[in-house]
């Protein structure tokens, strides 16, 4: 789910209780596509046999942007602009939404 | 018309202390014994000042713990929390209490024990991001190295550009005597270091040390009658986009962009006229981006710009003569350090690393993860 202002159509992310820059208070919880674009993003390094893993920045398709993991795909083969998708998994047992290549999620 | 009071302050009195972190002492002490000696450097007395702008990393009432370790019943307080830019801020909101009277002699002040203290990074206080934190972005290099990979990505910077930012402040570092770190570094030392988060690694990013900071303004007319040579306020800008690296629109524009041209107008001088640059370099991209942002050169060219020990002594441009936060200290907020070496080099005490014939230089100001930037100028008499 993702927020949406009634009035002008756009989203916000992260969620808040009036819209960024205008106070705009007519917000509604939307689903949100769950597709998106890696903006940027960093192989945090940890030494073996703790993993290595992508935090990345990713545009979401709604316009808004969002913090995240890459998952399901070699840090080494994660590129800036890369399709990807969301879907709920785990971060260290705790529920988070993640994303993986798109090709990579079955339709 | 900025109704910036240019030239009617000044830095009359600087010290810092604590930045090899063997000094046993805490925060506030490290905060005390450079304030006092900032106070005698000017000439003055503790009980000549009357406005104190302090910043303890973990008291968010150092406006009040502050005045009262001291023993000063200060007329005008001011703690903002902007991290390390937070100083060039108050050096800003000084100008314009002097100017307008409200108080005489402003003491600007910082301590962190955060390396024999805590052992590492100092909590300063803010919360966790629920946005990001689940996540475990390795804040603040995550945030960095975002901000790095985006810049590759954009402008074709190498990891080898952002190696020669830290090479550069070594070399500034081997200058200074105070400086931590002032073993030779080469470009393959820095790409070959342990990667922390991907394009940074251990080399490209600050020291964690204790350190404390201060410095004593006051009015350019009262300055000229005290010991030292004052080093004139000429422009002081600031700009915050965002608290959280996610919330940074393009993660290679900073604020400083917003900020430079205003304390550039305030000043009456360009990037062209500044003679030695102190950036807050908590990481080698800080460097490339604030360069870009203050027009030193155009976005996108940073990197290209300090290639070939451009940004070194003898290069093009000065920056970081003190050898920054990379080599020399950084003890969480790092700003106070960037404007007391803009005065060492205004004053043309810096010895060996001195930049001959330094009148104006600027002293920047980084806080957050690239978040709240502010820009300060200063110059020598010369230049009034």
């Amino acid at each position: 789910m993702i927020q949406r202002v009634i009035s002008t159509g756009e989203h916000v992310f992260f969620p808040r209780i009036a819209q960024p820059g205008t106070g705009q208070t007519d917000l509604e919880w939307v689903e949100a596509s769950g597709s998106g674009t890696i903006y940027s993003f960093t192989i945090v390094c940890n030494k073996s046999p703790e993993p290595s893993y992508v935090v990345a920045l990713v545009d979401l398709t709604e316009g808004a942007r969002m913090m995240s993991r890459i998952v399901d795909c070699e840090p080494d083969a994660v590129r800036i602009g890369m399709v990807v998708a969301a879907h709920v998994g785990e971060v260290d047992g705790a529920p988070a939404v993640l994303f993986s290549p798109a090709d990579e999620i079955a339709p | 018309m900025s109704g910036f009071p240019r030239g009617r302050t000044a830095i009359v009195g600087i010290d810092l202390c604590g930045t090899d972190s063997q000094s046993g002492l805490s925060a506030i002490e490290l905060l005390a014994k450079a304030s006092i000696g900032a106070i005698a450097d000017a000439g003055l007395r503790v009980g000549d000042i009357d406005a104190v702008f302090s910043t303890l990393p973990e008291d968010p009432f150092s406006a009040m713990s502050v005045p009262e370790y001291l023993g000063i019943r200060p007329k005008l307080v001011e703690s903002t929390r902007t991290g390390g830019s937070a100083f060039q801020i108050h050096a800003m909101w000084a100008a314009l209490a002097l100017d307008a009277g409200l108080c005489d002699a402003v003491l600007i002040c910082y301590g962190s024990n955060q390396r024999s203290g805590a052992g590492g990074l100092v909590r300063s206080g803010g919360l966790p991001f629920p946005y990001e934190a689940p996540y475990k972005p390795r804040n603040p290099t995550t945030a960095y190295a975002l901000a790095a990979q985006r810049h590759m990505h954009e402008y074709g910077t190498t990891r080898a550009h952002l190696a020669e930012v830290a090479v550069a402040a070594r070399k500034w570092a081997q200058l200074n005597p105070l400086a931590n770190l002032r073993d030779d570094l080469t470009i393959e030392d820095v790409l070959s270091a342990r990667m922390v988060s991907d394009p940074l690694t251990v080399r490209d990013c600050c020291l964690v040390t204790d350190g404390a900071a201060a410095v004593v303004m006051t009015r350019a007319d009262r300055a000229r009658d005290l010991k030292r040579d004052p080093v004139f306020l000429l422009g002081a800008a600031s700009a915050t986009w965002h608290r959280n690296i996610s919330q940074l629109a393009d993660l290679t524009v900073t604020a400083t962009s917003e900020a430079a041209p205003r304390a550039y107008a305030q000043a009456g001088v360009g990037p062209s006229d500044i003679d030695v640059v102190q950036l807050y370099d908590a990481f080698t991209i800080n460097t490339i981006l604030f360069l870009e942002d203050l027009g030193f050169c155009p976005k996108g060219e940073g990197g290209r710009f300090v290639e070939q020990g451009a940004i070194a002594p003898g290069g093009r441009l000065p920056v970081n003569t003190n050898g920054g936060g990379l080599s020399f200290a950084h003890p969480g907020m790092y700003g106070l350090f960037t404007m007391i070496e803009a005065a060492v080099q205004l004053r043309g005490t810096a010895n060996e690393r001195q930049i001959e014939g330094a009148n104006l230089a600027l002293a920047h100001g980084n806080g957050g993860v690239l978040s709240s930037q502010a820009v300060t100028i200063w110059g020598t008499t010369a230049t009034l």
